[in-house]
């Protein structure tokens, strides 16, 4: 199965993507990866931090469980969450329906741009995705 | 879920190209390659509790006991008085210890001819059969790899299996059972299941399994996993055996004596600890809990006393109900807390997540509210 990974994102070997807001160079949205979603199978609750809580590139941020099983939520960079997606409350099914858009988990103001250069594009993060 | 035999290969199902066509995704269990789930565990299960389901269950032991002797002799290994069952009847009992420990459940019908089927959980099958042939010897017979056993559940159910298996189903009661013709096959079928929904459960041989698999999901039951299938029943507040119940829990702290037949006097394994584990308090029972705040319980969590750092007792079974939406589990907890409305938590990986005692089962069918 090819799994989808739009080039105009920034993604982890983690399987979450990160895509940079066009008007604030500095505020990120994540998610996780379509692949990462197939893997997990239905999400069916996600445990996150309040607004205002720093995170820190690489470390466990959060919890993200499914019908089977539960996975941690790395920080792709290190950074403020400045919101988290209120949707997932009532519907965290949209992560696996939509995980690279309505399924966007939090965002976070980023501390350290440079950070951003540790990233993986779309060609890297595709090379990492197992074969079926 | 994931109790796999040491290193040997596992055993495939002789349905299992069906199983790959229809995405299903495999996962090890008790020796067997089984499919945990198709198009994915919440829709599975909701297919069963709203329309119909089709799972996959050959991986349970099945064996015969045959012959004028038989049902005394299963008589003497199961606690339930098979002897009182009627021909076309089938029951579920336990295979109790001398101590009343728990060894396995099992379903056992009553087959005209003096023929009764066996059914075995699969992690079991082994010390199972062997179980019936130190009371049947070559009376008892294993027909596990022959045939192939299929679970079709949910309120569409019998209608379904009336269409497509026999016109006699609609009218067979909950636990029949019953050799229909079909297709010039004979098929053994049982009004029973594992889901807390109507259905039934067939046995054919392997050469015919997949014609009646392609008629069941072709006339619009849904291929469902062992994941479905442990949501559901977990739901319905049925135990598993090697979770929720095992060589160390007794059938009356389990809410299961119904199991337990001591009105008769034949002798059983246990029947002595059995007689006075009844008679006896209990000291623990196990209890359906069910998150009061939103997140996921799960087996070995440990339960406390609200606000509490000791624990109590570990989680039996827990998982994400899909009907109900919420967290629920099963533990064995002292008696004075087993009551309905008690507060406790859950650690959920450090985080103390509140659940409340509440009746079984967690979920009910619309019409029985």
């Amino acid at each position: 199965m090819e799994y989808e990974a739009p080039d105009d994102l920034l993604y982890t070997s983690d399987h979450e993507w990160l895509r940079r807001d066009a008007d604030s160079q500095d505020e990120v949205t994540i998610g996780i990866t379509e692949f990462a979603q197939e893997q997990l199978g239905d999400v069916v609750y996600l445990e996150l931090p309040a607004e205002g809580t720093e995170l820190t590139a690489g470390a466990p941020f959060g919890e993200i469980e499914s019908a089977k099983t539960v996975a941690e939520l790395f920080a792709p960079v290190s950074g403020e969450l400045i919101g988290v997606n209120g949707e997932l409350e009532d519907r965290p099914e949209l992560v696996n329906e939509s995980p690279f858009d309505e399924g966007w988990i939090v965002r976070v103001r980023v501390s350290d741009a440079a950070e951003l250069d540790n990233l993986l594009d779309a060609d890297a993060y595709r090379a990492l995705i197992p074969e079926d | 879920m994931s109790d796999q035999q040491n290193g040997g290969p596992l055993t495939q199902l002789a349905l299992r190209e069906r199983h790959v066509a229809r995405g299903a995704r495999f996962a090890p269990f008790a020796g067997w390659e089984m499919p945990l789930q198709y198009e994915g565990i919440v829709a599975e299960h909701l297919a069963v509790r709203e329309r119909v389901g089709v799972f996959d269950v050959s991986h349970l032991a099945r064996a015969w006991v045959e012959g004028p002797e038989a049902g005394e002799m299963l008589r003497s290994v199961t606690t339930f008085d098979v002897t009182s069952l009627p021909e076309g009847q089938a029951h579920y009992s336990l295979y109790c210890n001398e101590a009343g420990g728990i060894e396995d459940d099992v379903f056992i019908y009553h087959l005209p001819d003096d023929r009764w089927l066996v059914i075995h959980n699969a992690s079991n099958a082994d010390s199972d059969f062997e179980r019936l042939q130190a009371v049947a010897g070559s009376a008892a017979s294993e027909v596990t790899p022959q045939t192939v056993m299929l679970a079709i559940q949910g309120p569409e159910a019998i209608a379904l299996l009336g269409s497509v298996l026999s016109e006699d189903i609609p009218s067979m009661q909950p636990r029949e059972c019953a050799e229909l013709d079909w297709q010039g096959t004979s098929v053994l079928f049982a009004r029973t299941g594992y889901t807390g929904e109507d259905g039934g459960e067939c046995i054919i041989d392997t050469e015919h399994a997949g014609a009646l698999w392609d008629a069941l999901t072709e006339a619009g039951a849904t291929p469902a996993g062992l994941g479905a299938r442990d949501t559901l029943r977990l739901e319905a507040a049925l135990p598993l055996h090697g979770n929720d119940i095992d060589a160390t829990t007794h059938p009356y702290e389990a809410g299961l004596g119904f199991a337990v037949s001591l009105d008769d006097v034949a002798p059983f394994t246990g029947r002595e600890a059995l007689a006075e584990l009844k008679a006896q308090p209990r000291t623990r029972r196990l209890a359906h809990l069910a998150a009061r705040a939103r997140g996921v319980i799960r087996a070995g969590f440990e339960v406390r006393e609200p606000g509490g750092t000791e624990t109590i007792c570990c989680l039996t079974s827990g998982a994400y109900s899909p009907s109900l939406r919420l967290g629920i589990g099963m533990a064995y907890l002292p008696a004075e807390q087993a009551k309905r409305g008690t507060m406790l938590e859950v650690d959920v990986r450090g985080r103390a997540l509140p659940v409340e005692v509440v009746r079984r089962p967690f979920y009910r069918k619309p019409k029985d509210e």
